[in-house]
C-alpha cells in the first residue's frame, strides 16, 4: 500500500526543512511538525449538510403528495375544487385562526426549500472547489442523466415554483386571478390559445420527475437506510412514485387545456 | 501495434502543466499499460528528454499505487481493473488515449501522473484503526463474527486505497474510501469500542482535506478497481447521523 511511501516522504520533507534552517544564519529553526494541525475544516460537515436536503426533501414531497390529491378535485366539478380551497383555510381554524393551517404549511415549506437550496448550493461550492483542475478528456464515469441534472434540474423547479405561485396562489400572472375562484384561474390559465402555458408546466413537471427519481433513492442512502440489497427496490420505488405523482399532476393542465374538465 | 498518447507532463507543484503528445510505434497488445509507458520513457531517456513520473508499485493490482485517469475514467476503461492490470488489448491501433493524474484539490500534483495522496493518510491516521492489546494472538473462537457481518466486512476491506473513487466523482468526495473504511472496522466486533468517535473524527478530516461533499451519484463505485459496494457510503452516513445527531458519540 501507498501508505508507507506517504510517510516517507513527509518524513524526508521534514528533514529538509530542518537543514535549509540550519543554513538560516542563527534564526530559530522553524522545525515542521510531522503532524501539523488539521486544515480549517468546514464548518458544517458535508454528511451533515446532505442530511438538511434530505429531511427538507421528505417535507417537500409530502407537501407535494397531498397537493396532487387535493387537485384532482377538479374533476369532480366547480363546487368541489372551490369548496376544497376554502375547507382548507377553515381546517384546525378553532386552533390556529382562519387561514392558520395555510400560513403554517407555507412557513414550512419556505424553511424546507432555503435550507434544501442553501445546503445544496454549499455542496455545489465545495465540489467546485475539490476539483479545481478539469479532466482534459472530461469525465467519462458520469452518473445517470438524472444525476447529473440534479443541480440546473433544481433551478429549473425553482423558476416553476416562482411562476406558479405568481400564476395559480397570488394570481398575479394568472387571466383570471381571482382569489378562492380555483376552477376558474385554471380553466382560463389553460386554453388552447395558451398552449406555451401548459407546455411549460409540462416540461417542468417532467424535469420535477427526473429531480425526485434521484432525489428520493437519493434521500434514502443519506438517511443510512441503502443496503446493497434493498437499492434496486428503492431505485424502483423511487421511479414509480415520482412517476405517478407527476402525471397526478399533468393531467390537471392537459385536460383544462383539452377541456376534457 | 501503434499507438498516439496525450500525457499530461507537469514539471513540479508550481508548474501549469499541460497535455504533451506522444508515439509508441512498437507497442504489443500483451504490454500492460505501466508497460507501455515503460517503453516510453525508455525512448524519452535515451532521446535525453524528462521521463514520464508515474506512481507504480506491486503491478498485480493490490497495492492501489498507479493513479491514472486514462481517457476520462480512472485506471481505464476495463471494469474492476487497476492500470497495471490494464492490457493494451483493450485498445485498438491507431488509438489516441489521454492519460491524465487524479484531479482533486486534495491530492495535489507532484510531478506529471503522480499526486500527493497523503491526505487519505491523514483520515486513516484519524480513525482508521482499531485499539487491540499487544501479546500473543487470542483464541479466534473467543470472538464470534456472524458470517454476514464478516463478509460485508472483507468486501468494504478489499479498498486498497488507490483514490480512484476521488477522481471519478463529479464533487470529489472521498466518501467511498472512508464509507469502506468505516464499514471495514464497524461490522467487526474489535471496531465496536471506537465505532462513533471514529466516524466523525475520520469525517472531520475528509473535510477538512478538501474533499467535496457526496451526492450519491455512484460514479466512485463504477470507478472502483475493487468493486466496493455503494451501501458503504450508506453506512458512512447512518453511523455518523448515530455519532452525533443520535448522541452516540458521548454515550460511547
Amino acid at each position: 500500500m501507498h501508505w508507507t511511501v506517504g510517510g516517507l516522504s513527509s518524513a524526508l520533507s521534514g528533514v529538509v526543512t530542518q537543514v535549509s534552517s540550519k543554513g538560516a544564519a542563527g534564526k530559530p529553526a522553524a522545525v515542521k511538525s510531522p503532524n501539523p494541525p488539521a486544515a480549517k475544516r468546514p464548518l458544517i460537515p458535508a454528511v451533515l449538510l446532505k442530511f438538511v436536503i434530505a429531511v427538507s426533501a421528505v417535507v417537500l414531497v409530502g407537501y407535494l403528495v397531498v397537493h396532487m390529491i387535493g387537485n384532482l378535485q377538479i374533476f369532480f366539478g366547480r363546487d368541489a375544487i372551490d369548496g376544497y380551497a376554502v375547507w382548507l383555510r377553515t381546517l384546525l381554524a378553532p386552533v390556529l385562526g382562519n387561514e392558520g393551517l395555510v400560513w403554517a404549511v407555507r412557513a414550512a415549506l419556505t424553511i424546507s426549500v432555503v435550507g434544501h437550496i442553501w445546503a445544496a448550493t454549499l455542496l455545489a461550492l465545495r465540489a467546485k472547489k475539490a476539483r479545481p483542475v478539469k479532466y482534459a478528456a472530461g469525465n467519462k464515469v458520469k452518473g445517470s442523466y438524472t444525476t447529473r441534472t440534479m443541480r440546473w434540474g433544481g433551478v429549473i423547479v425553482l423558476l416553476f415554483v416562482i411562476y406558479h405561485i405568481l400564476d395559480l396562489t397570488t394570481g398575479t400572472l394568472n387571466p383570471n386571478g381571482e382569489h378562492l375562484a380555483v376552477y376558474d384561474n385554471v380553466t382560463a390559465d389553460f386554453t388552447p390559445e395558451r398552449w406555451y402555458v401548459t407546455l411549460f408546466y409540462v416540461l417542468a413537471l417532467v424535469s420535477i420527475f427526473f429531480h425526485l427519481r434521484h432525489g428520493l433513492w437519493s434521500a434514502t442512502q443519506t438517511l443510512g437506510w441503502s443496503t446493497n440489497r434493498r437499492e434496486p427496490i428503492l431505485k424502483a420505488i423511487a421511479t414509480t412514485f415520482s412517476g405517478l405523482l407527476v402525471v397526478g399532476f399533468l393531467i390537471v393542465p392537459i385536460s383544462a387545456t383539452f377541456g376534457w374538465i | 501495434m501503434k499507438l498516439n498518447l496525450r500525457v499530461w507532463r507537469q514539471n513540479d507543484q508550481v508548474d501549469k502543466g499541460r497535455m504533451v503528445d506522444y508515439t509508441v510505434d512498437d507497442a504489443s497488445e500483451d504490454m500492460s499499460f505501466l508497460e507501455l509507458i515503460d517503453v516510453l520513457n525508455e525512448k524519452l531517456i535515451l532521446a535525453g528528454q524528462d521521463p514520464i513520473a508515474f506512481d507504480h508499485d506491486c503491478r498485480e493490482g493490490i497495492c492501489g499505487s498507479c493513479s491514472m485517469v486514462i481517457d476520462g475514467q480512472p485506471h481505464g476503461p476495463q471494469k474492476a481493473t487497476t492500470v497495471c492490470q490494464l492490457h493494451m488489448r483493450q485498445f485498438n491501433d491507431g488509438d489516441t488515449i489521454n492519460v491524465e493524474p487524479w484531479r482533486a484539490g486534495a491530492f495535489p500534483v507532484v510531478k506529471d501522473l503522480v499526486v500527493d495522496r497523503s491526505a487519505f493518510d491523514k483520515i486513516i491516521q484519524a480513525g482508521g484503526y482499531v485499539s487491540v492489546n499487544t501479546g500473543s494472538a487470542p483464541e479466534a473462537h473467543s470472538t464470534p463474527v456472524p458470517k454476514a457481518a464478516a463478509d460485508r466486512s472483507f468486501a468494504a476491506a478489499n479498498c486498497i486505497g488507490c483514490g480512484a473513487c476521488v477522481a471519478a466523482c463529479p464533487n470529489g468526495s472521498a466518501s467511498l474510501f472512508l464509507g469502506a473504511k468505516l464499514t471495514h472496522l464497524g461490522e467487526m466486533p474489535q471496531g465496536q469500542p471506537e465505532r462513533y468517535e471514529r466516524v466523525v473524527t475520520m469525517v472531520d478530516t475528509h473535510d477538512a482535506a478538501g474533499f467535496g461533499g457526496c451526492t450519491n451519484t455512484g460514479a466512485c463505485a463504477t470507478a472502483c478497481p475493487k468493486e466496493i459496494p455503494l451501501d458503504v457510503i450508506s453506512q458512512l452516513n447512518k453511523d455518523y447521523l448515530a455519532a452525533t445527531v443520535g448522541g452516540k458519540r458521548r454515550k460511547g
